[in-house]
């Protein structure tokens, strides 16, 4: 890892004014990702903006309709929460899933939106439960959030402070673990709100996306019999030694299928 | 960039200068002199770095020490009470014959004591090998310490540890 300038603001407006003072700064929240990807030397900022002691950030409540989830609450939490567990199960689930205890104790939901992988979890969430992400400038709707390969809407500067989602009806997510590193090989998020229906699918593509046609039907009668006919094109799908994006596109079926009679239990 | 970091690790305060990319495990291992955490994969992967920061395992191969500055970090040398008498996951290990090469074993243990704590030492199976999913062993095929985890589970509870 190259060496960089270390800082640990105590707020956001803090963190923010670092963040735009440096040339090279990133900011960190967990380090999951970030600190595998400085040891590799595949990044080499000249700052490190450390979150971890904004206690702004992180935090879980319940307001009104809605479960909010501050950027840094840690995975662990959002698992273990009472209050998740009761209003959103589905994403309490998803939490208790992602990598392992230890990586759970570190790594946060605002990270990994924000990092956008791929094969991130929680990004099936987010659009699935059409949740609204706010920051230090404002707000972003899951549809406008999440632009592409590691691409989000941040911009410069731009810090996630929490992510409000709403109660659900039904919901479950399942996914298909790659069986050596436990990333998605696809994930699927099926989720009834007040909102309507939504279908997202994570891992499969080059970011997180809607399938449209089994919104469509699960609205009109909500079993896995009524998407069984539904396929979704390989074309834009990521193929690799892993699997190939006509496999992914049959996973995403199958996952979705399991998911909604999950959702349905 | 140097910094100065100060922690408790194992109850006595202890501190240092490092740079601001020295991990968590070298400062333990190459600072400290506390070698008695691995590394094994160094991709957070394996487990075999994982240490307890502020009550909460985490794998010190993916976390700065700059970020432990004021944490209380317990580490593997921290457990037993004496050269005699060892933690009772470290006894049920022994008993168990849960290591081979003994690499893994510290983070093996580290794990399992968090895992305990946290379902309130009432474990099955299932539990324990779904909750090992963060600690790769290479010899054991893990049968023995999934053994050894349950044994100590009670065995934890009534020593009141």
């Amino acid at each position: 890892m190259y060496d960089f300038a270390y800082h640990r603001p105590k707020s956001v407006a803090d963190a923010v004014a670092l963040l735009k003072g440096k040339e090279e700064a990133r900011p960190m929240s967990g380090g999951m990702t970030l600190i595998p990807t400085l040891k590799q030397r595949l990044a080499r900022p000249s700052d490190i903006v450390d979150l971890g002691a904004i206690k702004e950030l992180a935090g879980i409540k319940v307001e009104g309709n809605n479960v909010v989830i501050g950027g840094m609450t840690k995975h662990g939490d959002v698992a273990t929460s009472a209050d998740v567990k009761a209003n959103i199960p589905a994403l309490a689930s998803l939490a208790g899933h992602i990598g392992d205890p230890a990586v759970r104790n570190r790594g946060t939901m605002g990270g990994s939106v924000a990092n956008n992988d791929p094969a991130a979890d929680y990004p099936a969430a987010v659009v699935a439960l059409n949740a609204t992400i706010t920051t230090n400038t404002g707000k972003h709707t899951a549809d406008d959030f999440f632009k592409g390969l590691f691409e989000t809407a941040l911009s410069e500067g731009e810090l996630i402070t929490s992510i409000s989602f709403p109660k659900v009806e039904k919901a479950a997510y399942i996914k298909f673990p790659n069986p050596a590193s436990r990333y998605a090989m696809v994930g699927v998020f099926v989720a009834k709100t007040a909102g309507g229906v939504r279908v997202a699918v994570t891992g499969a593509g080059p970011c997180v996306f809607r399938v449209k046609a089994m919104e469509d039907a699960l609205a009109k009668n909500f079993t896995s019999a009524a998407i069984k006919d539904i396929k979704v094109p390989a074309d834009d799908l990521n193929s690799d030694i892993h699997g190939s994006a006509e496999y992914r596109a049959h996973l995403v079926g199958v996952m979705a299928r399991r998911a909604v009679d999950a959702a349905n239990k | 960039m140097t910094i100065s970091v100060a922690m408790t690790v194992n109850g006595k305060a202890v501190s240092g200068k490092v740079e601001a990319r020295t991990l968590l495990v070298q400062f333990l291992r190459e600072h400290l002199g506390m070698t008695g955490t691995h590394v094994g994969c160094d991709t957070s992967q394996c487990g075999a770095c994982v240490v307890d920061v502020d009550g909460k395992s985490v794998k010190s191969c993916t976390m700065l020490a700059v970020q432990a500055e004021g944490a209380k970090v317990i580490t593997i040398e921290g457990l037993a009470e004496s050269a005699d008498k060892l933690h009772p996951m470290q006894e049920a290990f022994r008993e168990n014959h849960a290591l081979q090469c003994g690499f893994c074993t510290p983070g093996m243990v580290m794990s399992a004591i968090d895992m305990v704590k946290r379902h309130n030492y009432q474990l099955d199976e299932a539990t324990v090998r779904r909750e090992l999913e963060g600690n790769l062993c290479r010899c054991t095929g893990y049968h023995n310490i999934v053994k050894a985890i349950l044994a100590a589970a009670p065995a934890m509870k009534s020593a009141g540890v």
